[in-house]
């Protein structure tokens, strides 16, 4: 489809971040931690809650806009939205707070996510059979067609594509952990990171239990995750005299498509491929005009390592089937041709459902990353159905 | 089978997709097929996705199937299942896929494009569901 249009190029910016610290237990409530991580990025934009008129979050985030107004102090919402697609929505929400601010709708918009993965009630990997149907606007539904069948975890709906994949490409376990390992080795050196003074090998990788045979082991799985993420986002003139170089929102999109659900995506006809990230890069690449050469970081989901292959191929960033390769020759890494996942990723880092993704992409465009690319000035983040491209002027 | 072996849970069922799982309680597999235009989906829904018809049919589907992919489920345990589960998404002979699991198969026979069948066995609240087993079985 020729001739879409897309979101203003660079017309709004991520002035501000802030977050808790990711710990297995945080001890407090998901509004406390909203608060503190919102409160965090106003004080890091310069800019005080009396200034913020929006508020976006997840479909799936548990604290109340209401509760979030009266605690933070706001005194007056012009514009609020929640992205669908659960983590796979997580870049969304730059999309929605940009285009807020690009039509005027809202002048300083905040994106939040908080989160009690290991400590609340909803721990994504434990065996629980849904007493819905859906999973409440996630993108999955297959709370009813996989739940009578023993399929009750995200690991389980993904592995079923990923099994396709590594029969498609001849990919093995091993591919993944290679990537495991890099990932393992960003974070050793992130004081904030689970996996932090604590990287592993490719044979502790392959020795660790499995979770589902033949695509995932313990040591595949992002780590569930208390704790907050929260950005601010204003227009471009407005950053200028704010006390960070800004990062600008260079283009934020969303593609989905027909029959493609989220961590269930089971029915579209070739699931070796993640066709809808495909048509997110053409969203951010083609359409956007911007070239994938001059990709400095990526941040890319990885709630498990093989979706973090499935999208660099594509995305474009490595051919379909190449990106075991593309790993093997050390392109991820710091000195390689795409760093990525700098923090140690979902895997590494920690699962603020995606949002510490795009933390990460800010603080490497700021220069302020514990593993510095030199001199990064734009970083594309996929999260499969959302993405993003951010720039430095 | 024992008294407190695991059964597993019924389907929650609503009613945009009861068509699939009355069936199934009867031992039936079926899928919508559009009375307008003749196309075959799965999941249900109301409308044609093809021709915008909310003329509906149901199609009895044969069981017969080819297996798309597969994975096999260690972690975690849920006390209804017995494991390892073998999911399983099948193509089935008519064109639409299925996802479920697999049963009379040892894990390390599974092999992606095997011609599996359907069976069906009970749940919780004693709907039948249905499940695959290798066609050489027959």
């Amino acid at each position: 489809m020729k001739g879409r249009r897309t979101l203003a190029r660079g017309a709004a910016s991520i002035v501000g971040v802030g977050c808790t610290e990711f710990s297995r237990r945080a001890g407090r409530t998901e509004l406390q931690l909203a608060c503190e991580s919102i409160t965090a990025a106003l004080d890091d934009a310069g800019l005080a809650a009396a200034d913020v008129n929006g508020i976006v979050s997840y479909t799936v985030d548990p604290v109340e806009e209401t509760e979030l107004v009266r605690s933070v102090g706001l005194e007056e919402i012009n514009f609020s939205a929640r992205i669908p697609y659960g983590g796979g929505g997580s870049v969304g929400v730059l999309q929605h707070a940009a285009a807020a601010v690009a039509s005027g709708t809202a002048e300083v918009v905040v994106a939040y996510r908080a989160i009690r993965a290991r400590s609340g009630a909803t721990r994504f990997g434990s065996a629980k059979t849904a007493p819905t149907p859906t999973s409440g606007h996630s993108g999955t539904t297959a709370m009813q067609w996989c739940m009578p069948f023993g399929v009750l975890t995200p690991a389980s709906w993904m592995a079923l594509n990923s099994v396709r994949y590594m029969h498609e490409f001849g990919v093995e376990s091993a591919d993944f952990g290679r990537a495991v390992v890099q990932l393992r080795e960003y974070a050793a050196a992130n004081p904030a990171a689970w996996g932090f003074q604590n990287p592993i090998t490719l044979d502790e990788h392959q020795e660790s239990r499995w979770i589902v045979e033949p695509c995932i082991h313990l040591l595949d799985c992002c780590q569930e995750t208390d704790g907050s993420v929260a950005l601010v986002v204003t227009g471009s003139q407005r950053a200028a005299d704010l006390p960070h170089a800004p990062v600008r929102i260079g283009t934020a999109s969303t593609a989905g498509l027909f029959e493609q659900e989220i961590a269930s995506d089971h029915y579209r006809p070739d699931l070796s491929v993640m066709d809808g990230t495909m048509a997110l890069g053409r969203r951010l690449f083609e359409d956007a005009g911007f070239s994938r050469d001059d990709i400095d970081v990526a941040l890319i989901y990885d709630a498990f390592s093989p979706i973090l292959l499935m999208q660099l191929e594509g995305l474009g960033f490595c051919g379909f089937g190449e990106a075991k390769d593309f790993i093997a020759d050390g392109n991820l890494a710091l000195d390689g041709s795409l760093p990525t996942n700098t923090n140690g990723g979902l895997i590494g880092e920690g699962y603020i459902h995606g949002l510490n993704l795009v933390l990460e992409a800010v603080r490497q465009l700021r220069g302020t990353a514990v593993n510095q690319v030199a001199d990064a000035r734009t970083a594309a983040i996929s999260a499969s159905r959302t993405g993003a491209i951010l720039t430095l002027d | 089978m024992a008294a407190d072996a695991p059964i597993r849970p019924s389907p929650t069922v609503t009613d945009d997709s009861a068509v699939f799982w009355d069936a199934a309680a009867e031992s039936r597999l079926v899928a919508q097929r559009c009375a307008d235009c003749g196309r075959l989906r799965h999941p249900p829904r109301p409308m044609c996705p093809a021709c915008s018809s909310l003329e509906v049919e149901i199609a009895e589907l044969s069981g017969q199937g080819t297996l798309y992919s597969y994975a096999i489920l260690h972690h975690p345990q849920h006390p209804a299942f017995e494991y390892p589960v073998i999911a399983a998404l099948v193509d089935l002979e008519e064109g639409v896929r299925l996802l479920s699991s697999l049963t009379d198969v040892s894990k390390d026979d599974v092999r992606i494009g095997m011609p599996v069948y359907a069976h069906f066995v009970p749940t919780a609240d004693g709907p039948l569901i249905p499940v695959f087993r290798p066609s050489e079985d027959l």
